[in-house]
């Protein structure tokens, strides 16, 4: 249960999720890295390219971290659990406390996680619709509503010539083996505790 | 089970056996045999080809970039001639370049390219290049493809046996083709003889930065030396140079010059003259020459006049300067990839003859001298010779080496490329070519470790090898492969310009290494904007700058007042793109230099001297986006008496 939630110190290093564009022009893609504290490019000058190509179809430019409150609360946010997970391990290693705070530290990352995630999809659906009336390019669905731009949660979608993909980074993936460590520690004090009491 | 998988398996076998005989056949065929040359110098769409070619553009002025297999061309750098294509010698920034003692010279025959080298091999860090006709060395950085560095040579007339650079790139050697007085002065010219010199210039290379710096001259006799290679190995410190004209005639030369049976391979031995030079050895002449350096962060040439040039009298060093008689006006001069055979070709015969520098070196040692010309002495031809090659082609010109054992020559009159062996001196193959090659060049075929898989011969007579395009038309050049015993002639392809030598190298080498952008970050040009809010126009006199800024697609500002007829008007233009390959384009009406193309991170500057009262435009001449068209934008120009203010913006009504 001590080393789960250290785990979780990798995003403070790693970035949570990444977005890739490709395009005929592009054979090198350009990309982003979402960390929990902004956004930066995965080569040095891609997030001003990525800005140079939206304003042709009037989005918005990229957040700088302090254009968003996430980005500051984020890293506050993933301390304090942290914290919270180490002190329920320790005190769980000194028996001071049972495999339910265990449960219970994995289900309110969870609640936080699938929030974060939440407010993530928010922020791109504004990203990708609310667009600049005064676009160079305005562009329609067959079906004649104009087009939106939001790049997906996770996989891949065809925007215009842009093969766009995203996925989780290694940020998340050490966050998800993290929370499983934890949840593996509250199976196992379950376990236990189910061998004492019989 | 498994014996129905060995069954499965043999049959594949078998089937695999049966295809491969069928494949063989057909090779025989003469059908077959084009399409493996076709594949041979087939670089499918999206592949990249294996070595990268350097063909010097002759009286182009310009080096030109060619893949191989595929001879595909890639680029043209400008070096020494004015390039409209993207400013280079139109820019306020390039014209320095381009300056020399005899002011600005707009041209140049460039002939012989060096890829710099370390330890005998090539390192891909510069390629060296010399201006014949105002005699020049230019460095070119193999990292942004662009002239770096462009220094004139003194007391010189076409330089021709250059730029050949020493094995660790210690220096660049520049021969004068043509002896002329020295100093330059008024006289006879039929009193040449004993009075012209001849001046081989060395010239040294920083090894960090590259920057040249004419550390001596050798005035020679006043022979015409027309080539020159390096020693390299037991030979390093030696540079040799054929010559003609040893009969110093100034007149009728193609007669009077080719009577001497014997010329001279001029061996000189640079380590005891720089010894000699580093111990205040030399005599120091005023002289005037232009040396143009360019700042990859000013993005701008800097030309310096100097004004002093170390001479050295060759008598004056002992056991520095030998002569080799070589047969029939030799023309190439090459030295074989262990430094021991120095190959002069007498382009006026069939043979090559093969000097040995371990005889030359024990002839020296024995004093086996046959006299001396001019207080040089001259060692006796048997003594040196090490072997001839009897090839029964005529008028041979180069030799380059395969790294394998051979040789391969070409004959110019013979129109021939042939293959012999170093040491045996026998011919192994020949192959034609269309027409009259002159210099033929393999990938560090002129270092240590040639990468002996093909060779290009570069030709002088184009006539029915493509279609015709009226009387003038680019040379032809052939790729063959020569990783077999017999050559195969697998391509033709056009070349650009005259190309005379070239020099080439493994792909990997260069290709990691070439910049992508300049970062606009270390942009420090003094006329650079690195932000949009800093553009503007500004009056000194009747000087205009304009510190204008572009970005897909527009330029800041694009719109101008308050210019004046009789104004002389800088257009300082900073590409602010950090994207690979997103140049902006900068023209105007009435231009009369050239567009300029500008690349990521760049500051270029156009002057324009408007002469007419109007509105006029400029737009960008690269397509860099979408919306290309629209990147445009006006200037207003008013009688030179207006008093209408400088004003400027960008997207205000």
């Amino acid at each position: 249960m001590i080393v789960g939630p250290l785990f979780l110190l990798g995003l403070y290093f790693f970035p949570l999720w990444r977005i890739m564009l490709g395009a005929p022009q592009y054979p090198d893609p350009l990309g982003m890295n979402i960390h929990i504290n902004g956004i930066a490019g995965v080569n040095e000058f891609d997030i001003q390219n990525i800005d140079g190509l939206n304003h042709y179809i009037g989005m918005k430019t990229l957040p700088k971290p302090e254009e968003m409150w996430e980005f500051s609360t984020f890293p506050v946010i993933i301390g304090v659990m942290i914290g919270l997970g180490v002190l329920i391990g320790l005190l769980g290693y000194m028996k001071k406390v049972n495999h339910k705070w265990f449960l219970g530290w994995f289900i309110l990352m969870s609640v936080l996680g699938i929030l974060g995630m939440y407010d993530f999809n928010a922020w791109m659906v504004d990203y990708g619709t609310n667009l600049d009336p005064n676009a160079i390019m305005k562009l329609a669905n067959p079906d004649g509503t104009p087009m939106t731009y939001k790049p997906p949660l996770f996989g891949h979608t065809k925007m215009l010539n842009f093969d766009v993909t995203s996925l989780p980074a290694t940020g998340a993936w050490l966050m998800f083996v993290g929370m499983m460590l934890t949840l593996v520690a509250s199976w196992l004090g379950w376990r236990k505790s189910k061998t004492e009491r019989t | 089970m498994k014996k129905s998988n060995y069954i499965f398996s043999s049959l594949i076998a078998v089937s695999l056996l049966f295809m491969g005989c069928q494949q063989g056949s057909d090779k025989s065929g003469n059908g077959a045999l084009a399409s493996s040359a076709a594949e041979k110098v087939y670089v499918a769409p999206g592949e990249q080809d294996e070595f990268y070619a350097f063909l010097s553009g002759g009286y182009s002025g310009n080096l030109t970039v060619y893949g191989l297999p595929s001879g595909r061309m890639f680029k043209e750098i400008p070096v020494f001639s004015q390039f409209p294509t993207s400013g280079y010698g139109y820019s306020e920034e390039t014209k320095p370049m381009l300056n020399t003692s005899h002011g600005f010279i707009p041209w140049d025959d460039l002939h012989h390219p060096d890829i710099s080298q370390t330890n005998g091999e090539l390192d891909g860090r510069w390629i060296f290049v010399n201006g014949n006709n105002t005699p020049r060395i230019a460095r070119v950085s193999l990292k942004t493809f662009e002239t770096e560095e462009i220094i004139e040579i003194p007391n010189s007339a076409g330089n021709h046996s250059s730029a050949f650079i020493t094995e660790n790139t210690e220096y660049v050697i520049a021969g004068t083709r043509f002896a002329v007085p020295v100093p330059q002065r008024d006289m006879p010219i039929n009193e040449y003889k004993g009075n012209f010199k001849g001046a081989l210039s060395f010239i040294s290379v920083d090894p960090e930065s590259g920057r040249l710096n004419l550390k001596f001259q050798v005035l020679m006799p006043g022979f015409n030396y027309d080539l020159s290679h390096p020693g390299r190995g037991a030979s390093h410190g030696w540079h040799f140079f054929s010559t003609y004209n040893t009969e110093e005639a100034n007149s009728l030369m193609e007669v009077n010059s080719s009577q001497n049976d014997k010329d001279f391979i001029a061996a000189i031995n640079w380590k005891k003259v720089e010894e000699y030079v580093n111990n205040g050895g030399g005599t120091k002449m005023a002289t005037n020459y232009a040396h143009n350096v360019y700042d990859e962060h000013t993005h701008t040439g800097t030309s310096t006049m100097k004004k002093e040039v170390v001479t050295v009298d060759p008598t004056k060093v002992p056991d520095a300067f030998f002569f080799l008689p070589t047969p029939k006006s030799p023309h190439g001069c090459d030295v074989d990839p262990t430094g021991e055979y120095i190959i002069g070709a007498g382009k006026l015969s069939a043979d090559l003859t093969i000097h040995s520098f371990t005889k030359m070196l024990d002839a020296i040692e024995n004093k086996k001298f046959d006299g001396e010309a001019y207080g040089i002495p001259i060692l006796k031809y048997e003594d040196v010779m090490a072997g001839v090659v009897k090839s029964g082609g005529l008028g041979p010109l180069h030799t380059e080496f395969d790294g394998k054992g051979n040789a391969y020559t070409t004959f110019f009159i013979s129109s021939e490329v042939v293959k012999w062996e170093v040491g045996s001196w026998e011919v192994i193959d020949r192959k034609p070519t269309y027409y009259s090659v002159g210099h033929l060049m393999i990938p560090g075929g002129n270092s240590r470790k040639p990468f002996g898989k093909y060779v290009v011969a570069m030709n002088k007579i184009t006539k029915d090898r493509y279609l015709p395009t009226g009387p003038e038309m680019e040379h032809s050049a052939q790729i063959y492969d020569i990783s077999g015993d017999k050559m195969q002639l697998i391509y033709d392809f056009p070349t650009h310009g005259e190309p005379h030598y070239a020099a080439g190298c493994p792909a990997e080498l260069l290709a990691s290494n070439s910049q992508k952008i300049y970062r606009l970050d270390e942009n420090k040009h003094p006329y650079a904007v690195t932000d949009p809010s800093e553009a503007r126009v500004e009056r000194n006199g009747n000087e205009v700058h304009i510190y204008m800024s572009t970005i897909r697609s527009h330029f800041t500002p694009d719109n101008i007042e308050g210019i004046k007829v009789g104004d002389k008007v800088y257009f300082h233009i900073t590409n602010h793109e950090q994207d690979f390959d997103v140049p902006h384009g900068f023209s105007i009406i009435g231009q009369n230099t050239s567009e300029l193309l500008i690349m990521p991170g760049q500051t270029k500057t156009s002057l324009w001297e408007p002469k007419q009262v109007g509105v006029w435009p400029f737009y960008c001449t690269d397509f860099c986006s979408a919306l290309h068209q629209e990147m445009q934008g006006y200037v207003r120009v008013s009688p030179a008496s207006s008093n209408i203010e400088l004003s400027w913006s960008l997207g205000e009504d």
